[in-house]
């Protein structure tokens, strides 16, 4: 009897010892597995402030203004610089539209660099915006174009540009697909992104027929020198990593009377931007007077963005165009 | 609630208990866990870099792997149908192998669509602000937690019942295994028509996507729980009839063959058309522009399910160890197919007609491994734990003094 309990209280003091060096080992296991954690960095998954903030659509005008200071703090700290940082709203009475025309556009990529400079992309690894694909004459079919052609000079003999970037679907399927809407329209047309919203899922990069969305697959390498610190909120304020950004338009400059980066870095007047809405405007009478097509109309996202070639048309019209941009390729 | 803490003590305990090959594969899918867990904390702090994601192939293994194991949460429909509709006797005893089998797996489904996020912690912005009904992300989400409640709920009552020798309340638990029947298609159809709804890739664009998951589903769940069984079988003293086995044998030679026809009959779509937008399926059967990273896989895939139907038809496959070939086979040509086969080439090339290829990292296939592991470490306690239960072994103290 006494034997018996004995050994029952020893088996239970081994099975107690046991147990317990199981549960610490696996303790110990667990912890190491997770000390990558260590090297996060204090902001890197976003402060409490952004975290618990509301959906942009939601938010009260003091609520934008603490984003905006919190933003501004944040943008200082990061970068040793204030920015001038707003939330500027659609105008009334305007909706956005590009026309780019096809017949003028050499393929430069100097778009493609301006654009990079004004909306505080990443560096390493540099994002872009805008694609200029180099197609050969005789083809619209882009699957037959050269991505990354590298020239002394260009253009090429036999071939055109054509530069993509996001068209502003009026039928947009990145909006669509968003789980959270953390994409949206306003009412000038463009497609903004809330940063501060977006879950990273990437479902948007794969609606889209224009690959127009890039990914901050890692912290984006911005340094002080190349920050523009003229910022909007639902534009090119600096972004975190494991968020998607993308071409909107320039809302910086182009909600405050200016013209997109790219259009106004084009050396040959290939890039024309405005308001639609305005009869007068130039975007308004190109699609009157040009033959204007969409990429990819048969998936129906209806763009805000129209390419045209020109030479067709009635001479006297084109060649006073000619005259009037100056064209100084 | 005192009786229900103890029995979740009880198997808590159970799952500790087992003999050496049950320490060791425990063991090993808890480090292997562990290291999982480890690549994604370093992914968490580098960011997605670590995958072999890029802009134009935005959805990888990740994806894949979520994609793949919504089907396998089929398995347990394709029980459940034989043994509440039709009467199935053979069967009847088995069917909750096939329910843990889905809570199992939709978790992993869970933890495969968290990992693949730039900021998992946003998710809970899903509460504050959801854009239902357009998103069919938002579906997604909608109909798995719905899924794993069921199976949680139906589960979790049969066993408690077990534990307690009580008869289970047919109202308490027949409507909810119903409605799972229908819950189970529409976790496929949803999940399809994720890929589906997209009108700017024309591989998925198709709309016999959703028909060939449910096919492929229905081949590879009730080929693992035939693996199960096995295993039951072979370290218990369960008893599994040779009746279960046929039956499902049955289930999955269908669903196979079924899976193979609409394979042939997309195939012949994309070729025989011979039209731009087949240009994914060129690069997928036959590389495109000297790149071909997928074509070794895609016909992998369709060897092995070709020799897992070849077996399953001629009588061979009467012998059990052929039988378990052939599911091993058709689980691994699945895999394959619903990964490396549906959701890479759908990206490939991109819309702007570039192709960049993708192939997973190192890391990246550290956390698919690890998350593997835990859904296999999950199964293998449920299960482990449900075997005494229902067997009587593992009882509630009140229930073996009623039946003294």
């Amino acid at each position: 009897m006494t034997d018996s309990e004995n050994n029952g209280s020893n088996q239970s003091r081994r099975s107690f010892l046991r147990s317990g060096l199981l549960a610490s080992s696996g303790m110990l296991a667990l912890a190491t597995s997770l000390k990558p954690l260590l090297d996060l960095e204090p902001g890197d998954l976003g402060n409490i402030d952004s975290f618990i903030q509301k959906h942009y659509c939601e938010m009260s005008e003091s609520d934008i203004e603490k984003a905006l200071a919190r933003i501004a703090d944040d943008v200082e700290k990061r970068y040793q610089l204030r920015p001038d940082i707003r939330d500027l709203k659609p105008l009334d009475g305007v909706e956005f539209v590009y026309a780019l025309n096809l017949s003028r556009c050499i393929g430069c990529r100097k778009c493609v660099h301006a654009c990079v400079a004004e909306n505080n992309q990443s560096r390493s690894p540099e994002i872009q915006y805008i694609r200029v694909l180099e197609m050969p004459h005789g083809t619209l079919d882009i699957e037959k174009s050269n991505h990354h052609y590298n020239r002394a000079s260009v253009p090429a003999d036999s071939h055109y540009y054509m530069p993509v970037q996001c068209h502003q679907c009026k039928n947009a399927p990145c909006v669509k697909v968003c789980p959270i809407q953390a994409t949206w329209q306003q009412d000038d047309g463009v497609t903004v992104i809330d940063y501060d919203w977006c879950i990273g899922c990437r479902y948007c990069q794969a609606a889209c027929p224009y690959w127009a969305r890039r990914f901050n697959f890692t912290e984006p390498g911005l340094t002080k020198k190349d920050v523009n610190p003229n910022m909007n909120y639902l534009s090119n304020r600096p972004r975190k990593k494991g968020v998607i950004e993308k071409c909107h338009f320039c809302l910086q400059r182009t909600r405050a009377g200016k013209l997109p980066a790219c259009q106004e870095v084009c050396p040959t007047g290939a890039r024309k931007f405005g308001n639609v809405l305005d009869e007068h405007s130039n975007v308004s009478q190109i699609l009157r007077t040009k033959r204007v097509f969409v990429l990819k109309e048969d998936v129906n996202t209806l763009p805000r963005f129209f390419y045209y070639f020109d030479e067709r048309y009635p001479r006297k019209q084109a060649s006073s165009e000619t005259s009037k941009d100056g064209g100084s390729a | 609630m005192k009786n229900y803490l103890t029995f979740v003590w009880r198997c808590f305990r159970t799952s500790f208990v087992g003999d050496w090959r049950y320490q060791a594969w425990m063991l090993l899918l808890t480090v292997t866990a562990l290291v999982g867990l480890n690549a994604y904390c370093k992914q968490i702090v580098e960011g997605l870099v670590l995958t072999g994601l890029s802009d134009q192939v935005s959805w990888g293994s990740y994806i894949s792997n979520f994609t793949f194991l919504v089907g396998m949460a089929a398995a347990a429909v394709m029980l459940v149908i034989p043994v509440y509709v039709y009467g199935h006797k053979a069967l009847h005893d088995l069917v909750i192998f096939g329910e843990l089998l889905t809570i199992a797996v939709i978790i992993m489904c869970i933890m495969f669509v968290t990992v693949d996020l730039g900021h998992p912690e946003r998710v809970l912005n899903l509460g504050r602000r959801m854009n239902f009904p357009m998103s069919m992300l938002t579906w997604d989400v909608v109909v798995l937690n719905v899924y794993l409640l069921l199976n949680l709920h139906i589960c979790g009552y049969l066993i408690y019942c077990a534990y307690n020798k009580q008869e289970p309340r047919k109202a308490l638990y027949i409507p909810l295994v119903f409605l799972a029947i229908f819950w189970a298609i529409s976790i496929h159809t949803v999940t399809a028509f994720l890929y589906v709804g997209l009108g700017g890739r024309p591989f998925w664009n198709s709309a016999i996507i959703a028909p060939r998951f449910l096919a492929s589903a229905f081949a590879a769940g009730p080929a693992f729980i035939i693996l199960t069984l096995q295993v039951i079988r072979r370290f218990t003293s369960y008893h599994v009839p040779n009746g279960a086995l046929d039956m499902l044998k049955r289930i999955v030679t269908v669903a196979l063959t079924i899976n193979m026809f609409l394979l042939a009959c997309e195939v012949f779509t994309e070729f025989y058309t011979d039209s731009t937008h087949g240009a994914s399926a060129h690069y997928l059967f036959l590389g495109l522009q000297g790149h071909n990273a997928l074509v070794p896989w895609i016909w992998t895939a369709i060897t092995l399910n070709s020799v897992a139907l070849l077996i399953l038809y001629l009588p061979l496959s009467r012998s059990r160890s052929l039988l378990n070939i052939a599911c091993v086979f058709m689980i691994g040509g699945i895999w394959i197919e619903k990964g490396m086969g549906l959701i890479v080439p759908g990206f490939i090339p991109s819309p702007l007609g570039e192709i960049v290829e993708y192939s997973p990292t190192i890391n990246e296939t550290l956390v698919c491994l690890g998350i593997w592991a835990f859904g296999l470490l999950l199964y293998t306690i449920l299960v482990r734990v449900t075997i005494p239960v229902l067997s009587g072994e593992l009882a509630s103290d009140t229930a073996v003094n009623n039946n003294k």
